[in-house]
């Protein structure tokens, strides 16, 4: 019962947030309702009973992922120039189409998931069985995602040198 | 030699062979003993069958070639066949084509054409005389197309003057109006008669058919619409005068002697059928005599020397036409042969006085030309004389015989046959006083060399002394039924006689002596009108202009973008309209590619959920 | 910890994930578009949560680590193409990056 209830809060707070992140003129701010996002999405793993994947959504996705957006935001450094074409590009009418795709999309897959039966879910899952089944069945899937962590760090250096290089040498005239 | 009959119409084929071929090779002087050379050697033996047939009692004579097709039931040879009436015909056509190939090679010698106009006269004698010696109505057809061809490529000989052109395509669409209602009966007689082999062909029609019956009388009719197409009689008159845009010895030989006749040929061959159709046999002397007035009004009032001459054609065809209506075979035949003869000769002097006179067309520009140009005046003098038929010339003959036919049958036409020899006589003698008499306007540029004299020599001679020949057509037409009436000497007889002769007195009077003034007659308001109505053929032209030509053009012009057509551009169209939808949906923005595959993706769900 | 239908819990994701979709669709700026594609794969994570929480198994957690190792290195690729899409077009456009013609 309780769940339920804070459920339904910590829901509504995570599709607010959502939408003021799409909305934003400002893309710190968005990131910013991003983050809230995400840290409400991780209290409801918690409620679900998925205490690890909680922690890893607020110390990873929310905690590393969105700080790289800070760094890579501020180190364009866009200005003012950017929110004012930001306040160009969004229009009202503009949001039309893809609401309206996105509505029909909505539609149907709510048609799905309610002609699937009913179910409870609140099984908690401690970290110790993730771990166990991360060290045994899935040993291969953890090695893979080493792998391509690996894959998105030298893409990420390779494609950032010249920068790097633009601002050093910004830095240093 | 009889066996050789294949051979004449196959060397003037040839000869427009080698010329088309090679013409452009050649020299002026090969040129003309090709061109002018087959039909020489065509009309040798034409000459040496004849006296062969003659001989023979005239037993008529078929020749057959080869099979061109046979399909089911129709069989079509290469057949040839002679009896005295295709003899008469090889005659004119080879002989008089003869002439006027030497005196072409005379006026045509500056011409860059040279050997084009030559292989296209070898051409059109090779047709007309596969159109003479047919044994069967297809083959007839064969030739009967190809000095329609002939007819139009001489016509606009000199393309580069569109006029020219449009006067080749005016003859050609014409003629082919006829064509169509002659192929018509051809399939007519076809689907009844099961065979289109002359000879059996008539006896199967006697035989079968009742006369006045439908089906003689609709065949005959449609032979007759072939007949009059091809020898410009009423309605389809109009495009003889402007096909006058042709060289002269074209006129002379094409438009005078030979395709013009072809008509008369074609309902004298099938006079049996015509027998059959009394209707239609009368329809043919009405359309004669109408036609002969009308052409002779024409020639009254008009001032180029070619024109006169055109008009004087149609109207000498329509006593031909006029005398097959009533019966006359064997005399409308005769005027053939003489018509031929005398109206050669006046094409050809006309044809010299053109080109040693500036190029001048327009008689009352001329004057005085008696002394100048004396082989030529006298060539106009016979020849008109035997146009006008006096006394003692071979026209005298021809068309005294027709008219008196013509009373016999009857008086009317016989009164319009008269009035036709009095304008006759008043044209032809105005032609000859506005030309050759009075002052002289402007000096002669040169004279006819030999090349075109002796021809014009050897017509005169034919057309004076051309009446005596006794052709003997009884072999192959009915006799006509004497009625009893000696005309030797009675007052229609007389009447007839004068009537030429009243004619030239009026000539005399108005364009000899200048005792009357025509000018001063066409001045006032009715004659003035009157004169302006002949000059123009009778409004024909007009008539046919507004009726005809008008609607089509108009509808051609909204169908300028071709509803047919529209097909095909439509489909042209369609592809293009789908191409650009489908090169829209590559934008290269990446918002739309990620809209596009929502999309797909909202597809394939509904298509799931739906089935 | 019980009580929590897995309809809304799938629901919820729908939502989420239909509201990132609409800012991949609608927002110009590239920046904006990787946070909205950020926002997608975290509403399929919770899609997965909710599903192993359904059957009291670890897969749902491990697919969520997994799907969130794949983030982190889209993340970390994307960004930095980006940073080369800055340096070159001096814009963050998305529709400027375009040079199909017609």
């Amino acid at each position: 019962m309780l769940a339920l209830i804070l459920f339904y809060i910590t829901s509504a707070v995570a599709i607010f947030a959502t939408v003021m992140m799409i909305t934003r003129l400002n893309a710190v701010h968005g990131l910013l309702y991003l983050i809230l996002s995400l840290l409400a999405v991780g209290v409801i793993f918690f409620l679900l009973g998925a205490h690890f994947a909680a922690v890893l959504e607020v110390i990873i996705y929310a905690g590393a992922i969105m700080v790289l957006f800070v760094f890579v935001i501020m180190m364009l450094n866009l200005g003012q120039k950017t929110i004012e074409q930001e306040r160009i590009w969004l229009q009202p009418g503009i949001w039309r189409g893809p609401s309206l795709l996105a509505l029909i999309l909505f539609v149907e897959m709510f048609v799905i998931i309610v002609l699937g039966g009913n179910a409870e879910t609140g099984q908690v899952v401690n970290s110790k069985q993730v771990g166990i089944a991360l060290f045994g069945p899935y040993l291969l899937a953890v090695e893979l995602a080493s792998m391509l962590l690996l894959a998105g760090l030298v893409g990420a250096y390779h494609l950032g040198k010249p920068m790097l290089k633009a601002t050093r040498s910004r830095g240093h005239s | 030699m009889l066996g050789l009959l294949g051979w004449v119409p196959l060397i003037p084929l040839m000869g427009f062979l080698i010329l088309v071929m090679a013409g452009d090779q050649l020299s002026r002087l090969i040129i003309s003993w090709v061109g002018a050379g087959s039909v020489a050697v065509s009309a040798l033996l034409a000459t040496l069958i004849g006296f062969e047939f003659l001989d023979g009692d005239m037993q008529p004579y078929r020749h057959i070639v080869g099979s061109w097709m046979t399909i089911d039931d129709l069989s079509v040879p290469f057949g040839f066949y002679l009896d005295a009436l295709s003899m008469t015909m090889l005659f004119v056509v080879t002989g008089v084509g003869f002439l006027i190939h030497v005196y072409s090679a005379g006026f045509m010698e500056d011409d860059p054409g040279y050997a084009r106009f030559f292989a296209y006269m070898n051409l059109f004698v090779s047709a007309m005389l596969v159109l003479v010696l047919a044994d069967n109505l297809v083959l007839l057809y064969l030739g009967w197309e190809g000095v329609g061809l002939g007819s139009y490529l001489l016509i606009g000989f000199w393309y580069d003057e569109p006029n020219n052109g449009y006067a080749a395509r005016k003859a050609f669409v014409m003629t082919r109006i006829g064509d169509t209602a002659m192929a018509l009966g051809l399939f007519l007689l076809f689907t009844q008669l099961h065979t289109l082999d002359i000879q059996s062909l008539l006896s199967l029609a006697s035989s079968q058919w009742a006369p006045g019956a439908v089906l003689p009388v609709a065949s005959a009719a449609l032979l007759l619409g072939g007949a009059v197409g091809k020898s410009a009689q009423l309605p389809l008159q109009t495009w003889l005068p402007d096909a006058m845009a042709g060289p002269t010895p074209v006129s002379a030989l094409i438009h005078a002697a030979t395709m013009v006749t072809a008509g008369v040929y074609l309902i004298a061959r099938t006079h049996p059928l015509f027998l059959l159709a009394p209707t239609v046999q009368l329809a043919v002397a009405v359309i004669g005599a109408l036609t002969l007035l009308v052409a002779g009004c024409s020639a009254l009032v008009q001032t180029d020397i070619k024109r006169i001459l055109a008009y004087s054609t149609i109207s000498q065809i329509g006593y031909m036409f006029l005398a097959l209506g009533v019966g006359a075979w064997s005399a409308a035949i005769f005027h053939l042969l003489t018509h031929a003869f005398f109206k050669a000769l006046l094409f050809l002097a006309a044809g010299s006085v053109i080109s040693c006179f500036h190029h001048e067309h327009n008689i009352f520009k001329m004057g005085g030309l008696r002394k100048a140009m004396p082989l030529t005046f006298w060539s106009f003098m016979i020849g008109s004389a035997a146009l006008a038929a006096l006394p003692l010339t071979s026209g005298y003959y021809s068309k005294h015989e027709i008219l008196l036919a013509a009373f016999d049958a009857s008086p009317v036409l016989w009164a319009v046959g008269l009035l036709g020899a009095l304008i006759t006589g008043i044209y032809s003698f105005r032609l000859i006083f506005v030309v050759f008499f009075g002052a002289q306007s402007q000096t002669v540029e040169k004279k006819p060399g030999w090349l075109m004299s002796v021809p014009l020599l050897l017509l005169a001679g034919l057309a004076l002394f051309g009446g005596m020949l006794q052709i003997p057509l009884n072999s192959v037409f009915p006799v006509l039924i004497d009625q009893g009436n000696d005309h030797t000497f009675n007052l229609v007889s007389v009447i007839t006689v004068a009537s030429p002769i009243i004619g030239l007195l009026i000539a005399v009077l108005f364009y000899l002596t200048g005792t009357f003034s025509a000018q001063r007659l066409s001045d006032g308001g009715l004659a003035g009108t009157l004169r302006q109505f002949f000059l123009s053929g009778w409004g024909m032209d007009a008539l046919y202009e507004t009726l005809l030509v008008r609607p089509f053009i108009t509808l051609s012009t909204m169908n300028k973008n071709d509803v047919v057509d529209g097909l095909y551009v439509g489909v042209a169209w369609l592809v293009r309209g789908l191409h650009r939808m489908a090169s829209a949906t590559q934008t290269g923005r990446v918002r739309w590619y990620g809209a596009s595959m929502v999309f797909g993706a909202v597809f394939i769900i509904a298509i799931g959920l739906l089935s | 910890m019980s009580g929590i239908p897995v309809e809304l819990g799938l629901l919820l994701s729908l939502v989420l994930f239909v509201l990132g979709l609409i800012g991949v669709l609608v927002r110009r700026n590239l920046i904006m578009i990787l946070m909205s594609l950020e926002v997608m794969l975290n509403a399929t994570g919770l899609a997965f949560i909710v599903a192993g929480s359904r059957w009291g198994q670890a897969d749902g957690q491990i697919m969520f680590l997994l799907i969130l190792t794949l983030a982190a290195a889209e993340v970390g690729v994307g960004l930095g193409l980006a940073l080369q899409i800055f340096h070159r077009f001096q814009t963050l456009d998305a529709d400027s990056v375009n040079e199909m013609r017609g």
